[in-house]
């Protein structure tokens, strides 16, 4: 199909958008609440462009390109409309980005720069709101909302929570939970893909970085860090890399020069969670517990379940989450082996997610007043950090993490990514029941990018069918599926809240748009995978540390030992009654 | 005052209902004022957990419609027609004499319950602008000035009631002559 | 009525349907129900909305409880457009035409009573409006005819033909009169594509608003495989507009022939009407109306024996302007945020429930009958251009007779207001006819030659609109009037888009500084005030330009056509701080002549702010800075010692 875009003909695919179109051909146009993958929404505005013959401007997301179409992407009219959005948004909008969380960081700063922005132009003032700052995992500031619905729609469409939504009409709405109540009081479960694709700074994580700087300046505290597996594949984008560097060896690094004591890998939690969680699967295998076996590592698909399906709770793994078994560790078996008052431990942990921010606040995560995991920083906030002590990532010298806790199989790491966890689980899990590792070391349908995806191993005379949803959404379907008694000989399931895993987790480096957002997952995943690829120790049961921990601290999996420090047994939460 | 909503006529009003949709939603809410007069939290969670729709949903359609209130109705609504005959006619200042008179916003009920004071689209009476509407009692041809008088006798009637309903009273005629 | 009487009904509704109309007692049956030949004495009282609130609830109160003693029958009518003179009421004698009073009261019940039953005239009659001219009835000697009233003979009525003059409740009233002889005709035929050539032929273009063909919108549904969905939007949000609701009251079955037209046309078999739910009686005359359709065969399955079939869902809208957009209307019956969405894909391809879906005004729809009575040649005679047909206006606002009006399209708008309306009261002068509502604009005196058809309007900055026509005096402040609506569509936008949203909300706040006084302003606010109007022209094309639906992208109509027509007095606001008419509360000056005041004190209990000070007996002042220019003084003083600058 021909089309002229700015005078130059073009060929544009059927069905294909101006937007694309444009994008394609090298040419930006800016948009604030358009999503890749979901339907447009039309709302912002900002992507208007002018077409020959038509009186009105359209928007560039929503309509598809027609043959012998001109399109006039920047033309003075188009131009100006977007110039006259953005102060229109500016005139009720706080004018405090020296101060904002998104500086430099901000769509909307970016379009107030780019299209000259020198002077509020309209006369009416902000409209104030109250600030929600009630939720353990996310920050509302409803006053630098802009109303595009990026939040709304993902929450909804792609994650299936619809926690928050528009309410009121006209000039007053304003999106917030039911009834304008606090975020902690609603359906959220802390996954924080809003933040991925809110273009200002109306939505952000709680930081935990004022406590962690307080810990690290405090002589009396023993400040230990661990950092989870897709972090170290992620980083670097904060530094200008090009996405999908893995930078493990300089991460360590720097948390040294940050002043951290101990630098360990959460990788050596996930193998000691595949122990635990295997040796689980094998006992309701053989033993006739709740199959299928939903995994626990991901928070906010624990707290879904929690709300939605609490009926399904005894599905769910016991273990806890590779965080808080790390946790637990080191203020038990750590601190006993370097003879450390568990008081006096500062617990860190780096991960690329919110919702840890909110599991590491739960009350079944402490043992005897003290929290396993003290603060959790993001992938964000960890390189706020780093540039604030002027850390030059790249130019350190590659450092180990400490041992024994830094020890990691690789596929401890694969825990980063969707699939990861059943494909470290299953490596043990057939070593639990064969005696032997699996001879093809990578079930590669487990790594592929369809929401649902099912496997089916071979385990010596036990054929093990393990299930994969990747994203919330997905989950519900699959969980949905389960309950009408589609997949009757299911053994295990396992859940990433966010679509993708870990390495879109809502705390990773923030995309510019949805295009930009995939590409990173897909060479993020791509990068763990490498890693494993080209490591020596591919098997969790082969992780000498982890061996060690059980020869000196735990015993067996499913100890009692274990079970106190590695597990936790839930309750059905108490409803929220206003 | 404060006035609960009626939980079991709630589950009773949906459990007749059976089994809906989303698209029954606004149907089911429209009903629910219909028997209590305003939308209450409690209820909007009944039709949310009924339709199996997030409460965010619920309430997010609730407060785009003018027609759903959140607040008890006063037992004598007022209403101020805002249409165009009647707003070159001098609707804005009765709208701002009643908000004076009453200490209230218009949406909003007193606190002794007495009165709410609603803004509504047309009245359809736009040959008798500007309109107020007091209860079932139409009130034509509207003034500032007349509007501490009216919702006077109106306080003096409801008080003189005790807890009865009041009945329409004033006819045109009286108003006109 | 018995239930035998009702079968009797029925079946002979059924016989006239099938084209047996021409019988001997079919002839006389359609008399009788026409009430060309009445046997005993009526009252027939006008009860849309607009005349029970006008009063005519508690002059049909005491009618209910006399007329059956009297031997009188009451019939309900809805109205017959004159709302300026309601309550309306009829009297008919057998013999004599029917004969209409107007602003009839409780006092006026037992002379009505006595007219109808014996046809003795007493003092306590109310005025006489007029007789309605009748085939076969002798004329009351000395009373004017309706159709030589000035309000009526410039009309031209075709949808509101039967309003005020049929039973809404009535199916057998409406088919004497002609009513789903149309339908009946096409369903039997069977050819839907004849029915949407015709339609098109016809050059009919939609009432709602932006006037898109109507055939041509139930064609493109066609090309889309079914099944379809036709809508009624009867979700009148104009404030100043109250067209359909009076259609539907009065005569509900014209309304459902058009539908069910329509609905054949795209072959659809699942139909919704969405009617606000603040009309009340509108839905109960329409609930009644397709129940009676239903018993005859003319909706549900096998219509009229064919194998056509139409089921009809009644959907009640919860109040949001923006709900007369097509998209948002149909989020809105999904249960969703009444938020419109980008266009394409268009409703006819992707509507209701993800099916092609027509969506039709009320007026749009009751135009089909008669459409098809006449046929499409004859139907387009009337109209200019390509502005075919009739259109209805609610006229109100300062003009002595207000109501709803019926012409040819292209008529001077100058008929309507001075010759149907009959002008401005209380010596007062023209300024303005504001038109279309929200989405409309303002014509100012000397372009009220201006033909009402959808260009010409557009031509002058107006628009058609729904049919909204206020007549404003010179007592009216455009800016004011621009402010009012720019308040209506802050509030009344979805939120969704940026340009609505944010921008009316400023282009109201730059109204509200415009006619802010200087006691008031704050530092920089002569600046902003300066810099604010400079933008609301270029402010106004933006929100043109990119809005997201038809609503926000017409919402800076109002505005531009104020600057446009009113610049003058804008300016005066702005430059010399004045508000010619008087009416920004902020620009007025009042002040107490000394020489005049008595000091009786009656303007300072009449002041909510405490801004007069005076002893009694003496010269009173008021305190500028406390005074709000509510004007409530100004009623009060009983001297005229109160000056307004």
């Amino acid at each position: 199909m021909l089309a002229t875009l700015n005078g130059r003909a073009v060929e544009a695919h059927a069905g294909e958008s101006i937007l694309d179109l444009a994008r394609r051909e090298g040419l930006d146009i800016p948009t604030l609440c358009h999503l890749k993958g979901l339907s447009p929404s039309g709302a912002c505005r900002m992507c208007v462009v002018e077409l020959d013959g038509r009186p009105g401007l359209v928007t560039a997301c929503s309509q598809q390109v027609q043959e012998g179409m001109a399109i006039h992407t920047h033309s003075p009219r188009a131009v100006e409309a977007r110039k006259t959005i953005v102060e229109l948004l500016l005139a009720n909008h706080p004018d405090d980005c020296l101060y904002c969380v998104r500086s430099g960081d901000c769509r909307l700063q970016e379009l107030a720069q780019t299209h000259g922005v020198r002077r509020r132009r309209w006369p009416a003032g902000m409209r104030h709101h109250r600030l929600d700052v009630s939720s353990p995992a996310i920050g509302r500031n409803p006053d630098k909302c802009i109303l595009c619905g990026a939040c709304v729609r993902v929450c909804e469409e792609r994650m299936g929570v619809g926690a928050i939504d528009f309410t009121g009409r006209g000039s007053s709405t304003v999106v917030a939970p039911a009834f304008l109540g606090d975020l902690n009081l609603s359906t959220c479960v802390g996954c924080g893909q809003c933040i991925a694709v809110c273009p200002t700074g109306a939505l952000r994580e709680q930081s935990h970085l004022d406590r962690v700087v307080a810990a690290l300046e405090d002589p009396e505290q023993v400040v230990v860090v661990q950092h989870a597996p897709a972090v170290s594949v992620s980083l670097a984008e904060e530094f200008g890399l090009p996405a999908g560097t893995d930078l493990n060896p300089q991460l360590v690094a720097a948390l040294r020069r940050l002043g951290f004591h101990y630098v360990f890998d959460t990788a050596f939690a996930a193998d000691l969670t595949v122990r635990e969680e295997a040796a689980e699967l094998v006992q309701r295998i053989t033993h006739g517990g709740p199959l299928p076996l939903f995994t626990s590592c991901s928070p906010a698909w624990v707290r879904w379940l929690e709300q939605e399906r609490p009926e399904l709770l005894p599905h769910l793994s016991t273990c806890k989450s590779p965080q808080q078994m790390m946790g637990a560790v080191v203020k038990s078996a750590f601190a006993r082996m370097k003879g450390l008052d568990p008081a006096r431990i500062f617990s860190v942990s780096i991960m690329p997610c919110t919702a840890k921010k909110a599991e590491a606040a739960r009350p079944e995560h402490a043992r005897e007043g003290l929290a396993d995991v003290d603060a959790v920083l993001t992938v964000r906030e960890l390189a706020r950090l780093l540039r604030q002590r002027g850390i030059r990532l790249t130019e350190l010298k590659p450092d180990h993490a400490d041992l024994p806790l830094g020890m990691r199989s690789t596929a401890g790491k694969l825990f980063g990514a969707s699939g990861g966890v059943t494909e470290a689980a299953l490596r043990t899990a057939h070593f639990l029941i064969t005696g032997e590792d699996p001879p093809p070391m990578r079930v590669e349908v487990l790594h592929g990018t369809e929401g649902l995806r099912f496997a089916t191993v071979q385990a010596g005379i036990l054929q093990l069918r393990v299930a994969v949803a990747s994203g919330l959404l997905q989950a519900r379907k699959l969980v949905d599926e389960i309950q009408q008694g589609l997949h009757p000989h299911l053994h295990m399931v396992e859940v990433m809240s966010c679509p993708g895993g870990c390495v879109a987790g809502g705390g990773q480096p923030l995309s510019r748009d949805g295009d930009d957002a995939e590409r990173r997952r897909a060479v993020r995943h791509a990068a763990l995978l490498r890693v494993d690829d080209e490591g020596m120790l591919r098997r969790p049961h082969r992780n000498w540390a982890v061996g060690e921990l059980y020869r000196d601290e735990l015993g067996e999996p499913l100890s009692q030992r274990a079970h106190e420090l590695l597990h936790v047994h839930r309750e059905r939460p108490r409803e929220v009654e206003a | 005052m404060v006035q609960a909503c009626d939980m079991d006529l709630v589950d009773a009003l949906l459990a007749r209902h059976g089994a809906c949709g989303r698209q029954d939603l606004i149907p089911l809410l429209q009903e629910i004022q219909e028997a209590e007069g305003f939308l209450s939290r409690a209820a909007l969670r009944r039709v949310a957990a009924h339709l199996h729709l997030p409460e965010s949903k619920v309430y997010g359609v609730a407060t785009f419609y003018n027609q759903f209130r959140f607040q008890p109705r006063g037992r004598c609504a007022i209403a101020v027609c805002r249409g165009t005959a009647c707003h070159v006619k001098g609707s804005a200042a009765v709208l701002a004499a009643l908000q004076r008179e009453l200490r209230i916003q218009a949406g909003a009920t007193t606190r002794d319950g007495l009165f709410s004071l609603d803004v509504v689209s047309c009245i359809g009476a736009c040959g008798l602008a500007p309109v107020i509407a007091v209860g079932d009692d139409y009130h034509a041809g509207v003034s500032p000035t007349q509007v501490p008088g009216i919702v006077a006798s109106y306080r003096a009637k409801l008080q003189a009631l005790g807890e009865g309903v009041l009945e329409p009273s004033t006819s045109v005629e009286e108003v006109l002559a | 009525m018995t239930r035998a009487a009702q079968e009797v009904g029925r079946m002979l509704v059924q016989e006239v349907l099938a084209g047996k109309g021409a019988g001997l007692e079919l002839k006389e049956w359609g008399r009788r129900q026409r009430r060309e030949d009445v046997d005993h004495p009526l009252i027939l009282v006008g009860a849309g909305t607009c005349g029970i609130s006008a009063g005519a609830d508690r002059v049909l109160a005491s009618l209910r409880q006399l007329c059956p003693e009297r031997g009188v029958a009451l019939v309900e009518v809805g109205c017959i457009g004159l709302c300026s003179e309601e309550p309306l009421v009829d009297v008919q004698v057998p013999g004599l035409c029917r004969l209409g009073f107007r602003q009839v009261r409780q006092s006026h019940v037992e002379a009505l009573l006595e007219l109808a039953a014996t046809g003795r005239w007493s003092s306590g009659l109310p005025q006489v409006l007029g007789q309605f001219a009748q085939e076969g009835l002798r004329p009351w000697p000395d009373q004017p005819f309706i159709h030589d009233h000035a309000f009526f003979a410039p009309q031209c009525r075709r949808v509101l033909a039967n309003c005020g003059l049929v039973d809404p409740d009535s199916l057998e009233e409406a088919v004497a009169r002609g009513a789903w002889s149309a339908f009946a005709r096409l369903v039997k035929q069977g050819h839907p594509e004849r029915v949407v050539d015709e339609v098109e032929a016809s050059g009919l273009r939609g009432r709602g608003g932006g006037g898109f063909p109507t055939g041509r919108k139930w064609r493109l549904a066609r090309l889309q495989p079914g099944p379809r969905i036709f809508i009624c939007n009867a979700d009148e949000g104009d404030p100043g507009a109250f067209m359909d609701r009076a259609v539907i009251e009065g005569d509900p079955h014209r309304v459902l022939e058009g539908l069910a037209i329509g609905a054949l046309a795209i072959e659809a078999e699942e139909a919704w009407i969405y009617i606000r739910a603040e009309y009340p009686l509108a839905i109960r005359r329409l609930e009644r109306a397709i129940a009676q359709a239903r018993e005859c065969g003319l909706l549900g399955n096998k219509i009229l024996g064919t194998r056509h079939r139409l089921d009809l869902h009644i959907k009640k809208g919860a109040g949001a302007f923006v709900c007369g957009e097509e998209t948002a209307l149909i989020h809105s019956i999904e249960g969703k945020r009444g938020m419109p969405r980008p266009r394409p894909p268009y409703p006819v391809e992707q509507g209701l429930f993800g099916r092609p879906t027509v969506i039709n005004n009320v007026e749009t729809l009751a135009n089909l009958p008669g459409l098809f009575q006449l046929g499409a040649k004859a139907w387009r005679e009337q109209g200019q251009g390509e502005s075919r047909g009739t259109k209805v206006f609610a006229l109100s606002g300062h003009v002595r007779r207000t109501g709803l009006v019926e012409v040819a399209m292209g008529v001077p708008l100058r008929r309507i207001v001075e010759e149907i309306g009959g002008g401005v009261p209380g010596g007062r002068s023209f300024k303005a006819a504001q038109i279309g509502g929200p989405s409309g604009g303002c014509v100012p005196g000397h372009l009220l030659d201006v033909g009402v058809d959808y260009e010409s309007l557009r031509g002058v900055g107006a628009m058609m609109g729904s049919g909204g026509l206020v007549v404003m005096d010179d007592s009216t402040c455009m800016v004011d009037v621009a402010r009012y609506f720019m308040d209506f569509i802050q509030r009344e936008s979805c939120g969704k888009c940026i340009p609505c949203r944010e921008g009316t909300r400023q282009l109201k706040a730059i109204l509200d500084g415009i006619s802010r006084g200087r006691r008031r302003e704050e530092g920089h606010g002569a600046l902003e005030r300066f810099q604010g109007v400079m933008g609301l022209e270029r402010l106004s094309r933006v929100i043109q330009d990119a809005s997201l639906c038809g609503l926000g992208q017409s919402a800076p109509s109002p505005v531009l056509s104020v600057l446009r027509h009113f610049r003058e007095e804008v300016d005066a606001h702005v430059y010399q701080r004045r508000c010619t008419a008087r009416v920004c509360p902020d620009l007025l000056l009042f002040r107490i002549e000394e020489e005049l005041c008595s000091g009786c004190t009656a303007c300072v209990k009449a002041c909510p702010s405490g801004a007069i000070v005076g002893s009694r007996k003496a010269p009173h002042h008021i305190i500028a800075e406390a005074c709000t220019g509510c004007g409530s003084c100004l009623s009060r003083c009983p001297k005229g010692a109160i000056q307004v600058d």
